[in-house]
């Protein structure tokens, strides 16, 4: 528990400003992006460099604190999710590029800075970082990190993983290692692998060296529409067979373009039932080329339109139209849920007949949107509050998740585990292999204090049943109170 | 009883909202009650619920909010303070303490509006709390004595000439060493230290200059025929530290065929009031500008600030609620334009020919402007079509400035840290002029520039432009 020293300690270290006590500034960090789960920290620190970040995870320990790291809160799996009297370490102070390195094309930021903001920078030297998260504008590297985020360009590029070098981290007990090397290659274990996707149970990063890629020569995007879900699908997979490599392939169903154009005008057919958005770049002869070949298998599949944005700020806009559609989705209902996991490309047509046909008995309803390329899917399970369809709308969302796993895929492409799905984690791996799983992190952290409650399931977490905060009788009568 | 806790001077409009009072009002000052269903607000347009559904706190809008910019504190970006609406409204927190301060702390410039892509209408549900706080909270005595000033001498265009000659007087007596005595302030009075810095170079002779009620448009015999009759607003800061923009409003105006009245007894327009929570007040001043407005019979009205064409836009909503007046203000806000847009829209068939400015332009988007009014393509393309100016983005554009309305005289500090951010912003361009459509926007920045570049309304390089003279401050 938080006692007036402890208060003391964190304030002599980090300044009166950067410790958060009272009820109302703790309540506003009790969940993240996923707002379905919630728990009020003990106490929110901000740190404003990596010495400060390591001197509060010593402070954590000396009183046996659990803790967890973070960004922007904007994940959807709820990795964010304070713990039960555990303190809050947001790296929201921690925002500066503290280099880029033209010549070796790499870029050395802190945790905190926005994922848009490392391509911003590195522009001028005709720079960018490739991985892209629909919420680049928002979220942290760190959080990138964290989660091993992707993104639209990943089908060509790879996640996170991919292009994080090295980085400072600090440990459990306080103490400050590297993980990875400047160059990207070492012998002996990857621990940097390890670390990336660890969903901060493995520790606090601080400092992440990232490489840099050319900006492509030349960049063609076609957004076409399709008559069905399956032409779409089809003409997905005649692109890979056709050895063409696009950047991205993004798939909408008519529901998530409904949405996304009425918050962005982006210029997508509302009425069309699917759309895909197919990107080209490299070298502007290759592309031109496999373009013309590209767009002959959309037209061989059906697609009613095509429309090919012809300067930078059109296609951005049509990106833009891609990349706002979770958010958008607010606007055609009041509550939904955004899934997300993992199928085979070959059987994208079979899981997105499976996913109506669910939604259909559940009576909600479904969007799609999703990383076609990949087979990354994002469903989007709408349904109100208010209207009590809460509990369906949850067992609609995992049984999608699971339902991904049956098919030979994953639980989660790239928002992580979380709270939200450590449930599911059985269906994927076998006691053994999350009892693997679990001694790697005690070697990292003995006794469990980073992230506590998340990746791995629990019996106290998954006894009780997952899904939006529901207030105890107690509390609706006014007996008790949970702060 | 009366809602407002107005005890300083100045009117006092208490009466007209006091009769609409519940008695319950009296218990929930500042307290988390439960009564009515809407928690520790009352029932006078608190925030709507389904507004607040809106927010899927998705936190699309951290990177633009100035507060989560400078802080990186949750309940200081608008995804936190709707969260504490959220919460104020199920009754679990007061209104008093931290809620108030951390809604006070918003600059209310509406980047997280434009940055929202679940169309969250932030700027609606800020102007339902604002007034609710104002209502409940009571403030300091030192608080409750500054905002009163504050109130007691914007708005009046006759008391800011008066207190003009003392500012200008103060200015030429002022020593040198009143630099180091303002450093020396106690913490305490450093809102009257942000206010003196904030005043600017005082000429008398623009301060008690007034605009002509009725300019006719310049015909020719290419275009014999006038374009319409434009009501200007004088404005009243805009009128007495920056008359020459209102000067050169009219020229432009006049040069493009349009008449142009500039009826005397219009007064304040309560943009000030309303984006601060006095809401009352502010629609008693609407009711008087429409009245006036009325009676000069005008096609269209036109400002040259950001900050009253916002709020008189809205009329329609402030006065939604009085049959008398709501068919009127919905009438009034449908006239209103932002000089820009009437510009732009000329320019398809533009009368008055435009000489060349050679010169880097930076422009910067005074929120009200921008994120409130929508309007980022009009004024670029406006001075675009000034032969020989080059015009330049800011980095950051999205982030406020500071100024806020009286956000700078208020919260002196968050205010200074964005002054700052955006002087380095626009010295990082190398512009040779920095031009912005709000005088609080200029007052606020021209002090942290410090006299490096030249600072204009985009009016007056159009005005400029067309009479074929240097613009002013440029030599």
């Amino acid at each position: 528990m938080v006692d007036a020293q402890m208060v003391r300690e964190f304030t002599d270290l980090l300044s009166e400003n950067g410790v958060i006590t009272d009820e109302v500034g703790l309540r506003s960090y009790e969940c993240d992006g996923l707002t379905g789960f919630r728990q009020v920290p003990a106490l929110v620190v901000l740190p404003r460099d990596a010495e400060e970040v390591a001197g509060a995870v010593r402070l954590c320990a000396e009183y046996g604190m659990p803790f967890v790291a973070r960004g922007a809160g904007t994940g959807l799996s709820g990795g964010a999710m304070p713990v039960a009297d555990g303190v809050v370490i947001s790296l929201q102070k921690l925002r500066r590029i503290l280099e880029i390195d033209v010549e070796n094309r790499r870029a050395v930021l802190e945790p905190g800075v926005y994922n848009l903001e490392i391509s911003k920078a590195a522009a001028p030297h005709g720079l960018y970082y490739a991985p892209d998260p629909s919420s680049q504008q928002v979220c942290t590297i760190g959080g990138n990190v964290a989660e091993n985020s992707g993104g639209a360009h990943c089908l060509k590029y790879g996640f996170t993983t991919n292009h994080v070098l090295e980085m400072e981290v600090v440990l459990a007990d306080g103490s400050v290692v590297t993980l990875g090397g400047p160059t990207g290659e070492q012998a002996g274990p990857d621990l940097r692998g390890l670390f990336i996707g660890s969903e901060g149970t493995l520790g606090v990063c601080t400092k992440v060296t990232v490489r840099l890629l050319q900006t492509p020569q030349s960049v063609r995007t076609v957004l076409a529409d399709f008559p069905s879900i399956e032409a779409a699908g089809d003409t997905v997979g005649d692109i890979v067979d056709a050895a063409i490599i696009p950047a991205a392939v993004e798939m909408m169903d008519s529901l998530a373009m409904e949405a996304s154009e009425a918050a962005t005008g982006a210029g997508l057919t509302v009425d069309s039932p699917a759309a895909l958005i197919i990107e080209l770049d490299g070298p502007a002869d290759e592309v031109e080329a496999e373009f013309e070949q590209l767009t002959a298998i959309c037209e061989r599949h059906g697609a009613t339109r095509l429309h090919v944005p012809q300067e930078a700020e059109e296609r951005q806009k049509v990106w833009k139209g891609r990349k706002a559609a979770f958010a958008a989705v607010g606007r055609i209902s009041p509550d939904y849920i955004v899934q997300d996991g993992v199928v085979p490309r070959t059987r994208l047509a079979e899981v997105l007949t499976r996913i109506a046909d669910m939604g259909r008995d559940a009576g909600l309803r479904v969007a799609n949107v999703f990383h076609a390329g990949d087979g990354n899917l994002h469903p989007l399970v709408l349904y109100s509050e208010a209207a009590g369809e809460h509990d369906a709308a949850e067992k609609l969302s995992t049984d999608i998740a699971e339902l991904c796993v049956e098919l030979g895929g994953s639980l989660s492409g790239e928002h992580g585990i979380g709270t939200d799905k450590a449930c599911s984690m059985p269906a994927m791996f076998s006691e053994d292999d999350l009892g693997v799983m679990h001694r790697v992190r005690l070697a990292f952290d003995p006794d469990s204090r980073c992230n506590p409650g998340k990746l791995f399931p629990t019996p106290r977490l998954c006894g009780e049943r997952p899904g939006k905060y529901q207030p105890h009788p107690l509390e609706e009568a006014g007996v008790i109170e949970r702060l | 009883m009366t809602i407002h806790p107005t005890t300083g001077p100045g009117p006092d409009f208490s009466s007209e909202r006091g009769e609409k009072t519940s008695p319950e009002r009296a218990d929930v000052l500042g307290g988390a009650a439960t009564s009515l269903g809407h928690g520790s607000f009352d029932d006078h347009h608190p925030p709507a619920q389904e507004l607040l559904d809106d927010c899927v706190h998705c936190g699309f809008c951290l990177p633009t909010c100035p507060t989560y910019a400078l802080w990186g504190e949750e309940m200081d970006s608008p995804r936190g303070r709707i969260y504490l609406m959220e919460m104020a409204k199920k009754g679990e927190i007061p209104l008093q303490g931290a809620f108030t301060t951390h809604i006070d702390r918003c600059l209310g410039c509406m980047a997280c509006v434009t940055a929202c892509p679940s169309g969250v209408q932030y700027d609606r549900l800020l102007e339902a709390t604002r007034p609710q706080i104002e209502r409940h909270v009571p403030r300091t005595r030192a608080d409750r004595w500054f905002r009163e000033a504050i109130f007691t001498l914007f708005p009046y265009k006759r008391r800011l000439r008066a207190a003009s000659i003392g500012g200008a007087l103060y200015q030429k007596l002022r020593p040198k060493s009143m630099d180091k005595l303002m450093a020396r302030v106690p913490q305490r009075f450093e809102r009257l230290v942000a206010m003196e810095s904030l005043l600017p170079p005082v000429r008398l002779r623009d301060a008690f200059a007034r605009i002509a009620p009725r300019t006719p448009a310049v015909s020719s015999p290419t275009h014999p025929t006038r374009r319409g009759r434009v009501g200007l607003l004088t404005g009243c800061v805009q009128d007495v530290f920056f008359h020459p923009v209102n000067e050169a409003t009219v020229r432009v105006l006049a040069a493009e065929g349009w008449d142009v009245i500039a009826p005397r007894e219009q007064a304040c327009c309560g943009a000030l009031g309303l984006h601060a929570g006095r809401e009352a007040e502010a629609a008693e001043r609407a009711k008087k500008l429409i009245a006036t407005f009325e009676r000069a019979e005008v096609d269209t009205i036109a400002t040259n600030v950001a900050g009253c064409g916002s709020s008189m836009k809205e009329y329609g909503e402030l006065l939604a609620d009085d049959p008398e007046w709501a068919e009127r203000a919905s009438a009034f806000a449908a006239k209103v334009r932002d000089i820009s847009e009437i510009v732009d829209e000329t320019l398809a068939d533009p009368r008055a020919r435009r000489h060349p400015i050679e010169a880097k332009v930076a422009y910067h988007d005074a929120c009200h402007l921008g994120h409130a009014q929508k309007i980022r393509t009009e004024p670029r393309r406006v001075l675009r079509a000034i032969p020989g100016v080059e015009l330049t983005e800011l980095p950051e554009s999205e982030i406020c400035c500071g100024s806020a309305g009286i956000y700078n005289m208020l919260q002196p500090e968050a205010a200074g840290d964005l002054g700052r951010r955006k002087a380095d912003n626009i010295r990082g361009t190398g512009a040779d002029v920095l031009v912005t459509a709000n005088p609080g926007c200029l007052l606020q920045i021209r002090k942290y520039l410090d006299g490096e570049l030249p600072m204009l309304h985009p009016i007056q390089l159009i005005d400029a432009s067309i009479r074929g003279v240097r613009p002013p401050e440029m030599g």
